[in-house]
């Protein structure tokens, strides 16, 4: 199998086979020897070479298809990963959708308390579009991009889910 | 002996109140609203009651349907926790009148300790220290800056009904008294419906050292050592130690017998904590009383070797404190951290949601506190605590380092948490060194996190990430497990589940 990974923004080749319980792993060209047993669903027991690493894998949220969402935990250390492959159109198309309208989805079930802007308005990337309001705290829901509010699906008091999409960003 | 106890809070106290009476024979009552039907405290518990909505005033701060509760199930008293009811003197009333007991202090005093000037007057009169400043609310500006003038600034207004860092202004010089005093009257009224509000000289990088007291219904009146809470964000403690570093044996003697005196001068009884803030030069002043069961109590229960839950029970059972004040010793070191559901990098903001993966920790010197378990859904609609990761040692330096060593270990996933913070905590320099102040953890947030990741790391990632990908493993059903032996079946299926993973791939 041939893997494009992408660990926090920076992009590797993989190349994974299995036969008979042993793999064979090159990354970037470069052989390396992996050892893997899965001790849980989520939980990796991984072997490069002899040094040994706990491997935890987790989808943040309930969205699974959400970009982003998926961690993959080395040791304390945690990494925001993707794994495509190469050759399916998919991934090509998803690549691509940094451009063009973007979603502001709820990050956590709560209630919309404040609504910061119009549809219609201009906003600079990091700007304030929405209050949501859970365990007692407020969460300022900031625009990804510069651009203007294309649609405001959130009204003030509304209770939301997370992952709920809240308003669009031209 | 009671046979039967009500605990009203959820959460890990409850879990932990729970165990507590269980292994002294007492059967436990649990109350849950809409949200916590799954919540481990009702698993726990033997009878299990639902209260109404899940908004804390229709059911865990509701005291007629907790009553109720209590009378449908039989109880004979109610344990309340922290927070919730648990310093509500309506609430202690309306359990007398019910013929239920509290488990904590009398109405009276609660009412006594409740408004912080009102304490204030007895304590004087108790010959207790106090932060330089007027001991009832202000009347003008006039007088605040009269006040403040005398003592010095910077000085610290304050709301007498306050809590949590409402109502609070720092003001550095004379200038800004009487804009402040407007804002903290206002903040004063809209957070606890009352205005009045005293002054205080502000002491800078002061230590927060609190005093646990235990007090039977036969006068006799103990402390149990002291506990760090210098650590805070805003307002809010966030890492607890026992015993203090800057406490030596003399001072704590000094600092037990005057919060036995504040607890005296109150006719107080039952568990109770005695806020210090301590300055520079180690002298300490009383600051508050909290008339409960501290969430950090596990720190002390460690460096003491007694179980205060037990003796919260025993206490108001009517039983004689089962030991004198030479019996307390202090031994050893123990540490707290408090496991929150809230994301590091998002300014701490609260994050519920499903855990999809608990890894505990375990092993020598580790006690953890819970009130979570895999695969539950932690509500939006309470205080994010999730849990408390307490090390112990012999010493701080071994607390420190089984505390560290637990956390590598500790994995909450599918929520943030903020386990991140306290490994940054833990080996800080200046906290491996004990310089801490109540200023200490903004400092430490407002440096860069320079904690070194291992470069290979990032690679050791990737793979990862593709093995997960080729077993098809990565968040879906169950695949194929190290310790299951069943052979070839499972291969298989393994085989099929990898192809079918690659073929949603395409």
């Amino acid at each position: 199998m041939l893997y494009d990974v992408t660990i926090d923004g920076k992009n590797y080749r993989l190349e994974l086979e299995r036969a008979e319980g042993r793999w064979s792993c090159r990354l970037d060209g470069h052989e390396v020897e992996v050892d893997a047993v899965l001790a849980r669903q989520d939980v990796l027991s991984l072997r490069i070479g002899n040094r040994a690493y706990e491997i935890k894998s987790e989808h943040i949220g309930e969205v699974k298809d959400n970009k982003n969402d998926w961690h993959v935990w080395v040791g304390s250390a945690r990494f925001a990963c993707d794994v495509r492959d190469p050759r399916a159109l998919r991934s090509r198309a998803r690549a691509a959708d940094d451009h063009g309208p973007r979603k502001l989805t709820a990050p956590m079930p709560g209630k919309v308390v404040r609504v910061l802007v119009q549809e219609g308005d201009a906003v600079e990337a990091g700007a304030g579009v929405l209050v949501v309001e859970a365990m007692k705290m407020q969460n300022e829901i900031k625009s990804p991009k510069k651009g203007t509010i294309q649609k405001m699906l959130a009204a003030e008091g509304v209770a939301v889910n997370a992952g709920d999409v809240l308003a669009i960003v031209e | 002996m009671f046979k039967k106890i009500l605990v009203a809070n959820r959460g890990e106290i409850a879990v932990r109140v729970i165990r507590a009476c269980h292994e002294m024979g007492i059967a436990t009552v649990a109350v849950y609203s809409d949200v916590d039907r799954a919540a481990l405290h009702v698993r726990k518990a033997d009878e299990a009651y639902p209260i109404g909505a899940a908004a804390a005033v229709e059911s865990y701060l509701n005291i007629g349907k907790i009553i109720d509760v209590a009378r449908r199930s039989g109880a004979e008293a109610i344990h309340p926790g922290y927070g919730f009811l648990s310093e509500n003197a309506r609430f202690a009333q309306a359990c007398v009148d019910a013929g239920v007991k509290f488990i904590g202090p009398t109405a009276a005093a609660m009412n006594a300790m409740g408004s912080k000037t009102r304490a204030r007057q007895a304590m004087e009169r108790a010959g207790v220290p106090f932060v330089p400043g007027t001991s009832r609310g202000l009347d003008s500006i006039e007088e605040a800056a009269e006040v403040a003038a005398r003592i010095g600034y910077p000085v610290m207004l304050k709301a007498a009904a306050g809590g949590g860092g409402k109502g609070m202004r720092l003001v550095h010089g004379p200038d800004q008294l009487k804009s402040s005093l407007e804002e903290a009257r206002s903040e004063a009224e809209r957070s606890f419906g009352d205005s009045e509000v005293y002054i205080e000289k502000a002491i800078v990088n002061p230590r927060h050292i609190e005093m646990q007291i235990l007090a039977d219904e036969h006068g006799n009146t103990l402390y149990l050592g002291e506990r760090e809470c210098s650590l805070q964000r805003r307002h809010q403690k966030v890492l607890e130690e026992a015993p203090s570093p800057v406490v030596d044996s003399e001072m704590r003697r000094r600092m037990g017998e005057v919060a036995v005196r504040v607890a005296r001068a109150a006719n107080y009884t039952n568990a109770g904590t005695v806020e210090f803030l301590v300055d520079e030069q180690k002298n300490f002043y009383f600051l508050e009383m909290n008339t409960r069961l501290q969430v950090e109590h596990p720190v002390t229960e460690l460096v003491t070797d007694l179980d205060l839950v037990h003796l919260q029970i025993r206490i108001a059972a009517g039983e004689k404190l089962p030991l004198t004040q030479e019996d307390v010793s202090i031994r050893g070191h123990a540490m707290e951290c408090r496991i929150y559901a809230e994301d590091p990098e998002n300014n701490y903001f609260p994050s519920p949601g499903k855990i999809t993966l608990l890894l505990a920790s375990s092993g020598p010197g580790i006690r953890e506190d819970s009130g979570m378990y895999e695969g539950w859904t932690v509500p939006m609609d309470y205080d994010p605590l999730l849990a408390k990761l307490i090390g112990y040692g012999s010493d701080r330096e071994q607390a420190i380092a089984r505390l560290t060593r637990a956390l590598g270990e500790y994995f909450v996933g599918g929520i943030k948490t903020n386990i991140s913070l306290f490994r940054r905590i833990l080996s800080d320099p200046d906290f491996r060194d004990a310089k801490l102040d109540t200023g200490f953890l903004d400092r430490m947030l407002q440096r860069k996190d320079d904690q070194r990741v291992d470069p290979q790391a990032a690679q050791v990632a990737a793979i990862a990430a593709g093995v997960f990908a080729a077993l098809g493993a990565s968040g879906a059903a169950a695949v194929e497990f190290a310790n299951d032996k069943s052979g070839e079946k499972t291969v298989r299926a393994s085989n099929w589940k990898s192809t079918s993973r690659r073929e949603a791939l395409r």
